[in-house]
């Protein structure tokens, strides 16, 4: 069986670095070949073998269970790349300055042959230091943006000061806590910090986001003194800002022990298909009652990715975490709702 | 299946094409392929000849007209190409993707870039459509210069020759192939949601023919028009077209039942019999009658690709297919 082809997703606003992230993957000597699609052919300035402009059309698909937007037009051209297989090792997709990455990614949820042929390897998210708190007040496409990333390059990090980077740094983290973030100038990270990042291989989800074990912080702040004046509000807490959004927030939350999948596949499935609109990504990593393979999932809307991965390991605790990033998420339904799939 | 008085695969001469095959067609005796390395491949066996049709790109559609073969490329390009070697480029959309290409023998061609459709007719007369989105599949409808377009949330049919309105067919959703049946009275589009979607042209009326595993992307008529044969589903899929309200309240028929997908097939010129091809690169004839099968190709290898194109000549001699993998071949039929 061939191997699938990765296909990084590269979104940010205009301005923020992505053609120079972009330039950088292409120039650089690593040998690999990449095929790309862009939405606007000319502005690119690129050179490329392959480059494919894309018109970003999307379509609602409903096929019963699950419905969602999907990108059509990537749907076609990846069809379409697979004739010229060979003359290409890694597929990287560029999406414009004011793109929903949720469709990007739900299109390799949601279609067989597209499933054969390629894997979702990562989305990368190139934001403007100076500009993203603005945006993030003004825009919320900046916050799905940010909020759906796996990698965040907070570039242009010499334009702002040491407080100033600080403080978006935080707004990030109040969105998406688990992406890994890079500050940088004119891109300038390794390439194996944005390529081959798996991070929709549900065998890596726990190797890539060490901040997802560490629960405990945002745990308490799911308790205590939250007054939701629809303002954000900020406390100090080991000499690092925390945010937290007024309409983007993640839940984290664990059980110690094992739940019952009797109850939690059951109720994921429903709270996503009912909430899918408003959870963007989710994540999590189960110890089923009586079964001795942990039980990883990943989440993009309504569309949830689940198996059984790895035995845990005898000093492994068997803990039950799951994270959502979203818009108005009701926290205290999931926690309930959670809580209750216990063992 | 390897019962040897119901096996042809010694009637088989491989092909090395070597490159996923887009397309396959006989230009009149000659068969022809199309490949994703942007050559087409003139191979008479013992007198191949690799033309350059479309240099640093590859051939996404192609479709014969008469004893051309016309190919579309990720260049932006149209070229037709001949039996004879010849190769001519008819068109260039600025290096955007060729989506979909149908042809006919009068030379009629018909190719769609984006939502940009456009027509040119035997004389090289070219008009221009621009559909409500981006276009998947088209077909010439049987009779006149009318010639229908599948993009999302519907069809439209479109007369290139005149200025009347364009009559558009609404159903939500993306619809990818596009069809006519043979006598003129039904659309059937094939569908990103893994089902078949028609209308009856006349009034309009909607049909579903739901229930495969995955997206049809290869269908045929019967020589008579009566039947459409389908890929998507672990048998061919034959549905039944001769009535009076077509295929509605009719079940199909199936044969080839295998643990494979079908990926293409294709009706005999002039006989109730189907060659189906194989996600896992085997083929199979079935007679429509009564299912039974003839073994064509069972390749022993896991890497074999699946089978991508097929073409039989005029009179049902010789089935020449080609595969994802750029193996390709020919059957010659027995007597």
């Amino acid at each position: 069986m061939a191997e699938k082809i990765p296909v990084t997703v590269l979104t940010g606003y205009l301005g923020a670095g992505k053609t120079t992230l972009l330039n950088r993957i292409l120039s650089e000597p690593h040998g690999r070949k990449f095929a790309v699609i862009v939405n606007e052919f000319g502005e690119i300035g690129i050179d490329n073998d392959l480059v494919v402009g894309a018109d970003e059309e999307v379509f609602e698909m409903n096929n019963g269970c699950i419905c969602c937007t999907v990108r059509g037009d990537l749907i076609r051209i990846i069809e379409g790349l697979m004739k010229r297989k060979g003359k290409f090792d890694a597929i990287i997709v560029e999406t414009t300055g004011l793109a929903d990455p949720a469709p990007v990614a739900q299109t390799f949820f949601v279609d067989a042959d597209v499933q054969d042929a390629a894997r979702l390897d990562a989305v990368v998210t190139v934001a403007d230091a100076k500009w993203l708190a603005a945006r993030l007040k003004d825009a919320p496409e900046a916050k799905n943006q940010i909020a759906f990333a796996d990698v965040i390059l907070l570039n242009k990090s010499d334009l702002v000061t040491e407080a100033e980077l600080a403080e978006v740094e935080a707004r990030i983290r109040a969105i998406n806590p688990y992406a890994k973030l890079h500050k940088t100038t004119k891109c300038a990270v390794p390439l194996d910090a944005v390529l081959g990042r798996n991070a929709f291989d549900l065998e890596r989800i726990l190797e890539i986001e060490p901040e997802f074990l560490h629960t405990e912080d945002h745990h308490d702040h799911g308790h205590h003194d939250h007054d939701h004046h629809g303002h954000d509000h900020a406390h100090e807490a080991h000499g690092l800002k925390h945010y937290h959004d007024e309409d983007m927030q993640s839940v984290a939350l664990s059980i110690e022990g094992d739940v019952d999948p009797e109850r939690f596949l059951p109720w994921i499935n429903e709270y996503t298909q009912k909430e899918g609109p408003s959870i963007l990504r989710s994540k999590g990593i189960l110890a089923f009652k009586n079964e001795p393979k942990r039980f990883v999932f990943q989440g993009v809307h309504m569309i949830l990715d689940g198996d059984l991965q790895r035995d845990w390991r005898p000093e492994e605790k068997r803990v039950s975490r799951v994270v959502f990033i979203g818009r108005n998420l009701k926290e205290d339904e999931i926690r309930a709702g959670f809580m209750a799939c216990a063992a | 299946m390897s019962d040897p008085t119901t096996s042809l695969t010694d009637r088989v001469t491989p092909i090395e094409a070597g490159a996923h095959v887009t397309g396959a067609a006989f230009l009149g005796r000659t068969p022809a392929l199309a490949l994703g390395n942007g050559e087409v491949l003139l191979a008479e066996i013992g007198a191949e000849k690799r033309l350059l049709a479309h240099p640093d790109a590859g051939i996404l559609v192609a479709a014969r007209a008469g004893t051309s073969l016309v190919t579309g490329g990720d260049d932006g390009r149209l070229t037709r190409v001949g039996a004879d070697g010849s190769c001519v480029e008819i068109a260039q959309e600025k290096g955007k993707w060729i989506d979909a290409l149908v042809a006919r023998d009068d030379g009629t061609i018909a190719w769609a870039s984006g939502k940009e459709v456009r027509a040119r007719d035997p004389k090289g007369e070219v008009k221009r459509f621009s559909a409500p989105s981006g276009v998947r599949g088209l077909a010439f409808l049987p009779k006149g210069y009318r010639l229908a377009i599948a993009h999302y949330n519907g069809a439209t049919l479109w007369f290139p020759n005149t200025a009347a309105a364009p009559e558009t067919f609404d159903w939500k959703g993306s619809h990818l192939d596009i069809t006519l049946s043979p006598d003129g009275r039904f659309i059937v589009t094939s569908m990103q949601e893994n089902a078949l979607h028609g209308w009856r042209v006349a009034d309009k009326r909607d049909m579903r023919m739901t229930g495969y595993p995955a997206k049809t992307r290869s269908w045929s008529w019967s020589p008579e028009g009566h039947w459409l044969a389908t890929s998507g589903a672990d048998a061919c899929i034959v549905w039944p077209f001769k009535e009076k309200d077509g295929p509605m309240n009719q079940a199909p028929r199936e044969c080839g039942v295998r643990k494979a997908k079908v990926s293409q097939v294709a009706f005999h010129p002039k006989a109730l019999v189907i060659a189906i091809g194989y996600d896992d690169g085997w083929i199979l004839l079935c007679r429509l009658t009564d299912a039974a099968e003839i073994l064509v190709r069972a390749p022993q290898d896991e890497g074999s690709g699946a089978v991508t194109a097929f073409a039989w000549d005029a009179e049902g001699r010789r089935l020449l297919f080609g595969t994802a993998e750029g193996q390709a071949g020919i059957l010659d039929m027995p007597n």
